[in-house]
């Protein structure tokens, strides 16, 4: 049993994986010596040496492209994207390449391949660096997508999307990188990667986050607690969705608000909306809200406070949904 | 070879008239020939090759063959059985001499048009007509033949083909001075490609690692209507240089000289000693494609200038010169190439259309439950199809 952060349990599952399989490799900008601009891959190039732990030129295709090579030949590569906003020039490499390789060749070239990618916004940054792109990637055939939200899952996750078959584009919350501990249990079973799961029960309406968004639902949830309860559920799993503990939720409460970083249009919410819609029709007692980021880009970040989801946003929309 | 990283540069900056002008028509001072359009056999200090008589024979039937294979490809698509077909002709030198330099060991990463590659990676010509037919997206394992699967998208195989070339560094298949077991790859991509963003980040990742890889561009002059001068204003080769390694100009409709550069370029990678730019200086002689009409966009006297030069005829000339086969030979090759035409044009006729319902299961290694429904809630409506199909037959109507 150990305390650790998001970083360090990102770190420690990377490490365990390169232990098990000598096949996974890691490779991206500044991942080497410096370990990483947020220090998630820190000390890995020290023990697994430079062909294992590659830094790389700065071309996020050329990243991409030659990381679908290497699956080729069998090895397991971990890339990162060094921040949401860079990833758009592998953008074509993730999508036509990578995506379809198992389709288009029957399954015989099998795309093995994680795309790290910290994303969501939080931290004071500069443009281009607090994006939330997710919706782009789970709206392609031939990509997983999951978001991890709590140092414990960053743990497993990492660990379970390299040992996946096909390709995951995993998402880090970069604003959570440092700012929670939690206690790790490296003895425990891990829930399937692909699954969501209820880290709030409650009866009057439910909440529905992933990434950074979850730690912005069980705060909404808290605050309402005396007046409201609020059930809240942690995605993980954008594609596939794994909707099963939302419909049962949704049975119970009636009430949906899901809450994304993300712009609310055509995002991931939408999404959920559509089939929460076909699934509990007769048990919606409001129509599924969504709580996101309006159709402006990302804003400087004196205001991001201001554009991001908050409590007040959320608990807001759930009022919204109360009064139907 | 030439212009390597520590030789003194070419004066900066592109003289137009004389990188394209008439000194350059027929591939300027640094084109490495070995069989002339004459059919004459040159010598060059550093790139020569002593090929028997059966291994020149070998080179020729291939170059008949794939011409053959490509003429019968183009009919097809006339003839309404393939959608699209996009063509060698002018190209079968290059990509023969590049084919055969290859150990069985050695993977490449063809772009759509490499069908002379795959032919001596042994892969069926039929199954090449699948994707142009529109019944598959690729027939062949890529893992089985060393031969990846047809890339559509421009350039971006050379980035998987530098990955590949990484791998093999990490298995420590290079430089063990082992003969079968020392591996290189082999990247197509063409003029065109050379204006992308893959392109050049593969020379820079294949320069940074030293991987073992062989960028092979076949100059074929036009990017659909784009001419060779919209894409680049120095001669190909010499790009190279900027990124830090060799870069050499073939003559693309030469198959001794492609596969003497080639099998140089490719030996090197094996040894450890990093990538090498081959540019085959060629000429497409047909359309882009079969929906391309290059009638709108280039001189006929161009084309014909370029027939002087055919990659075959030049062999054709020296075997006979030099009586390196006689007449039955040559008939006993026509008749083997219309054996192959008759067996293709039976044989694509004869490709099943797929299942699209089958695709369900080819998204992921790992299936996942949204594709199981899906899967079954389209079957679901296309047996009511079915259905509905057996009651009008007996005039049941909903």
């Amino acid at each position: 049993m150990s305390r650790i952060t998001l970083a360090k349990g990102l770190n420690a599952g990377l490490r365990k994986a390169m232990e098990d399989d000598p096949k996974v490799l890691l490779m991206g900008e500044d991942v080497g010596k410096l370990g990483g601009v947020f220090r998630i891959t820190d000390g890995l190039q020290k023990d697994f040496g430079e062909d294992r732990v590659i830094d790389s030129p700065l071309a996020e295709s050329g990243i991409v492209g030659t990381a679908v090579g290497m699956a080729l030949r069998g090895y397991r590569p971990v890339v990162e994207i060094q921040f949401d906003g860079f990833v758009y020039p592998a953008y074509d490499q993730i999508v036509c390449q990578v995506a379809k390789m198992h389709y288009r060749s029957r399954g015989r070239s099998p795309m093995p391949m994680v795309i790290r990618i910290p994303f969501g916004g939080g931290i004071g940054a500069v443009e281009h660096h607090s994006e939330s792109p997710e919706a782009q990637f789970a709206h392609t055939p031939g990509l997983k997508v999951v978001a991890c939200s709590n140092p414990v899952d960053g743990y497993w996750m990492i660990q379970q999307a390299i040992a996946c078959d096909d390709p995951v584009i995993f998402l880090e919350p970069k604003r959570q990188y440092h700012a929670d501990k939690a206690d790790l249990d490296e003895t425990a079973t891990p829930a399937p990667l692909f699954t969501s799961r209820t880290v709030r029960a409650g009866t009057d309406a439910t909440l529905v986050g992933y990434g950074p968004t979850v730690k912005t639902c069980l705060r909404a949830a808290e605050a309402a607690e005396d007046s409201t309860s609020l059930e809240v559920i942690d995605l993980r799993t954008l594609s596939p969705l794994d909707l099963g503990p939302v419909h049962d939720s949704v049975r119970r409460t009636g009430r949906l608000v899901v809450v994304h970083e993300a712009h609310v249009n055509l995002g991931m919410g939408a999404e959920v909306a559509a089939r929460v819609t076909e699934e509990c029709f007769y048990s919606l007692e409001a129509p599924v809200l969504r709580v996101g980021a309006p159709d402006t880009p990302y804003p400087p970040s004196r205001v991001e406070e201001e554009y991001l989801p908050d409590l007040d946003r959320v608990l807001d929309a759930v009022d919204r949904a109360l009064e139907y | 070879m030439t212009h390597s990283a520590g030789d003194s540069p070419r004066e900066f900056g592109p003289d137009l008239a004389e990188v394209f002008g008439p000194s350059q028509r027929d591939g300027g001072p640094d084109l490495v020939q070995l069989l002339t359009p004459e059919g004459e056999r040159v010598h060059h200090p550093e790139f020569d090759v002593d090929l028997s008589a059966e291994e020149l024979l070998g080179l020729y039937r291939d170059m008949v063959l794939v011409r053959r294979l490509d003429t019968e490809a183009t009919a097809l698509q006339r003839h309404g059985e393939l959608g699209i077909w996009a063509q060698l002709l002018g190209q079968e030198a290059a990509q023969i001499g590049a084919g055969r330099a290859l150990r069985r060991q050695d993977h490449v990463f063809p772009t759509y048009r490499e069908h002379g590659v795959a032919w001596c990676k042994g892969i069926d010509p039929l199954d090449l007509l699948g994707l142009f037919r529109g019944v598959d997206q690729g027939a062949w394992d890529p893992a089985e033949f060393g031969f990846g699967l047809y890339t559509i998208v421009i350039g971006a195989q050379t980035l998987h083909a530098t990955g590949y070339a990484m791998a093999i560094q990490r298995d420590g298949d290079v430089g063990t001075g082992e003969p079968d077991r020392d591996a290189a790859v082999l990247a197509h991509f063409g003029d065109g490609a050379s204006s992308q963003g893959d392109v050049n980040e593969a020379f820079i990742f294949a320069a940074s690692y030293n991987a073992p890889v062989v960028l092979f561009c076949q100059n074929n002059q036009w990017a659909i209507s784009e001419p060779i001068e919209r894409q680049t204003r120095i001669p190909l080769y010499q790009r190279a240089l900027g990124f830090g390694f060799p870069g050499v100009r073939v003559d693309g409709n030469d198959v001794i000289a492609t596969y003497a550069v080639t099998k140089a370029a490719l030996q090197r990678a094996r040894d450890g000693q990093g990538p090498t730019l081959v540019e085959a200086y060629t000429y497409r002689m047909g359309a882009h494609t079969t929906t391309d009409d290059p009638t709108r966009y280039r001189l006929s006297e161009d084309v014909e200038n370029w027939k002087l030069k055919d990659p075959i005829a030049r062999v054709t000339a020296y075997l006979r010169r030099m009586g390196l086969a006689d007449e039955r030979w040559f008939t006993d090759l026509q008749a083997e190439a219309d054996d192959l035409g008759a067996r293709l044009r039976e044989g694509c006729k004869a490709l099943p259309d797929p299942r699209y319902v089958e695709g369900f299961d080819l998204v992921y290694a790992e299936q996942t439950d949204e594709l199981r429904a899906q899967k079954a809630a389209w079957q679901a409506y296309q047996d009511s199809f079915e259905t509905d199909h057996t009651l009008g037959e007996t005039g049941a109507h909903r």
